[in-house]
């Protein structure tokens, strides 16, 4: 009786029959696709995107050139040089990350003290040519001055978990 | 009627042509090729007589198998073209004799050719004026009545040769294991996992 | 004068603008036939498909178009230059003759000859030549590859078609696709025929490469087989020559099996419904199964293949010939057969 069994369904393609019923009703199922550059899926407070550098609310620029960043980039990404400057508060004259070498590990931000260089939740930043990925100490503090409510929110998300 | 005539002449000129150039390209798939147009224009001859149905059938049997047939030989076959040319001559007289031999006996058989005078009445005549049979009818008619013997031996023929192509080429090796599909497809969970408590350290 | 444009002229542009009538609608067919597969493929898999040209993407078709346009045609230098270029065209040119005979309504067929399923058939078993001249002339292993699979392929399934097609002769007695539609009034053939109806649709799946067939240009083993080295124009019209071969299976199963132009039921309402729409209707339906047989079967291997048409179809098509046959003389059914 199986054997008959057997034989009438693959005589009969009940199985491909089957295949495509389930198809077809995946045909008419609510698609789940985002439709991308309209639409963009949830990203976490601790998604680690472009680099910023960020700014004290008074307009003070946060990084105090200790150089931490520098010492743990294990892609050696950053370049930093310092002076101290006119009111003798030490400042960083250079602070350049090359975006081609970066890995996104996120230790940058982990081992600074002022919360200065940070990854913010923008990912399209591609460009044309090699040269515009690296980053200079301008384009990160304008990065920063773009992307601060974001950046603020994402921190202030992530705190209680510190 | 002068397009009809045109037409004819350019499908008989184009077999003609493509004739020679089968036994002249110097690739042999170039000559399968040009076999193939030989093969098609025939087949537009026979339309213009009004054959259709020799006439697809030509298509179907020699351009749509035979042909490919031919085409994968060839194809497969890794021919050394200055090695074939260099052998040219040296069977150039064989060649010229045999070739010299058919012309002369066909001359023989054409000049010869008679038909015979009650040859006209023979010809089984078809059941209904041509006008309301197709011609399809009219070779089913003939070949499936008059002639269904020898037209079943043919098919004999064919089958035979078939046959022979299997039996000369089927090796029965031992040992050899095949794959059956009914028993893969027909297997069940049951039939092949065994699930077994085992106590730790004492193995299976 | 007078004559010459009334015996010649005139019928040879009348025949022109009924060709251009017939072509220029399939063409667009078939460019909606790329844009309908991605569609409903993307749909089955929960995608979306093309949405980004025009409205619901529906102008991807054009943009594809003018993409291969302006491309470069490449020739292999190993290439045979003349076999090259001429594969591509005959794919394309085969693909478009076979809709001479093809009837889409009453009367409404450029050539109503006597033999028109043998001309489909003599048609489609020559598409062959198109994939084996482009594998062998690319000079090039994986498209040869691809070319034999396709020959050996397609020379094997054409014989189930073959048989399946005496049936549906057998039963109607005419080898006249209009004859072949008519004598569906009472009741299309997919019911009383129904096991060679499934074994002509799989066959016309492996006739056209299609998917679960698509052996010849599967592209996680022979990178897409026969067309490998071809670019722009040349590979658009293997693309184009390809899906006008799946319009032609599918408005030849529909004249075989499915009835035609004729309505699903001979009732007024359906009755004022023109003839084309229902035969337009049926073949879409069926090009949707070829699309959702694709959505949902994975490809077959290749010795597989060979046996289930070999030592299934050809079986059991052969068979059924025979029981038709026999039924036909049994029970008297002969069909109206013109003496």
């Amino acid at each position: 009786m199986a054997m008959l069994d057997r034989n009438a369904r693959s005589l009969l393609l009940l199985e491909i029959a089957a295949g495509m019923w389930l198809t077809l009703k995946y045909f008419f199922k609510p698609k789940v696709t985002i439709n991308y550059p309209y639409e963009k899926g949830p990203i976490s407070p601790r998604f680690r995107g472009e680099h910023a550098l960020r700014r004290y609310p008074n307009g003070e620029e946060r990084c105090i050139a200790c150089k931490l960043c520098e010492a743990i980039c294990p892609a050696q990404a950053i370049t930093i040089e310092a002076e101290p400057r006119d009111d003798g508060s030490r400042r960083t004259t250079r602070y350049d990350i090359d975006m081609t070498k970066c890995i996104y590990c996120g230790f940058c931000q982990e081992a600074c003290p002022v919360d200065a260089i940070v990854e913010g939740p923008n990912f399209e930043f591609a460009t044309e040519t090699r040269e515009e990925l690296l980053y200079d100490k301008e384009k990160l503090l304008v990065n920063g001055d773009r992307w601060e409510s974001e950046i603020a929110a994402g921190l202030s998300a992530d705190a209680p978990y510190r | 009627m002068i397009i009809q005539a045109l037409v004819f002449y350019l499908f008989a000129a184009v077999v003609v042509a493509s004739g020679v150039m089968v036994i002249s390209a110097r690739n042999p798939v170039h000559s399968v090729l040009f076999l193939i147009l030989a093969f098609f224009n025939s087949a537009g001859l026979f339309v213009l007589i009004g054959a259709e149905f020799l006439a697809m059938i030509l298509v179907v049997v020699y351009v749509g198998a035979v042909a490919v047939l031919f085409l994968f030989v060839v194809m497969m076959l890794d021919i050394n073209f200055s090695e074939l040319r260099e052998g040219f001559l040296q069977y150039l007289p064989i060649g010229a004799l045999v070739g010299l031999i058919l012309a002369a006996e066909l001359i023989l058989i054409f000049g010869t050719w008679a038909v015979a005078p009650e040859a006209g009445q023979a010809l089984a005549a078809p059941a209904l004026p041509p006008d309301q049979l197709t011609n399809t009818h009219a070779i089913g008619q003939i070949i499936y009545t008059d002639y269904i013997y020898l037209f079943q031996a043919a098919g004999l023929v064919l089958l035979i040769a078939m046959i022979g192509a299997i039996v000369l080429t089927l090796r029965h090796r031992p040992g050899v294991r095949r794959q059956k599909i009914a028993d893969q497809v027909s297997r069940r969970r049951e039939d092949v996992v065994e699930v077994r408590d085992i106590t730790s350290g004492s193995g299976v | 004068m007078v004559e010459f444009w009334w015996s010649y002229a005139w019928p040879t542009i009348w025949i022109v603008i009924q060709i251009l009538f017939i072509v220029v609608p399939l063409l667009i067919v078939v460019a909606y036939l790329t844009y309908a597969e991605r569609k409903v493929i993307g749909l089955m898999q929960l995608r979306m498909g093309p949405n980004v040209v025009g409205p619901f993407g529906l102008f991807q078709p054009f943009a594809d178009a003018l993409k291969l346009m302006t491309k470069e045609l490449i020739i292999p230098t190993g290439a045979n230059r003349v076999v090259f270029l001429l594969a591509p065209m005959l794919t394309f040119i085969l693909a478009m003759v076979g809709w001479a005979v093809i009837p889409v309504d009453e009367g409404w067929v450029l050539s109503d000859i006597n033999v028109g399923v043998l001309y489909l058939f003599a048609i489609s078993s020559l598409g062959v030549y198109g994939i084996i001249m482009a594998g062998w002339a690319s000079n090039s292993k994986y498209p040869f590859l691809g070319a034999l699979r396709s020959a050996a392929q397609m020379v094997s399934y054409e014989v189930s078609i073959g048989f399946v097609i005496i049936t549906v002769l057998l039963a109607v007695g005419s080898l006249n696709l209009t004859d072949i539609v008519l004598a569906q009034q009472d009741v299309w053939f997919f019911i009383p025929l129904l096991p060679m109806f499934i074994v002509f649709v799989i066959s016309a799946l492996a006739e056209t490469n299609r998917a679960p067939f698509d052996l010849p240009e599967a592209e996680a083993e022979l990178v897409t087989g026969y067309n490998v080295e071809y670019s722009a124009m040349a590979f658009a019209l293997f693309f184009l020559g390809e899906y006008a071969n799946m319009v032609l299976m599918s408005g030849m199963t529909v004249i075989l099996f499915l009835g035609g132009w004729l309505p699903p039921l001979d009732i007024a309402i359906f009755n004022w419904v023109p003839g084309i729409i229902w035969f337009a209707l049926k073949v879409s339906a069926m090009l949707f199964v070829f699309l959702w047989v694709r959505a949902t079967l994975p490809r077959y291997r290749y010795d597989q293949l060979m046996r289930l048409g070999w030592k299934v179809f050809l079986p059991a098509s052969l068979l059924w010939v025979v029981v038709t046959a026999g039924a036909i003389v049994v029970f008297d059914w002969y069909p109206g057969v013109v003496n």
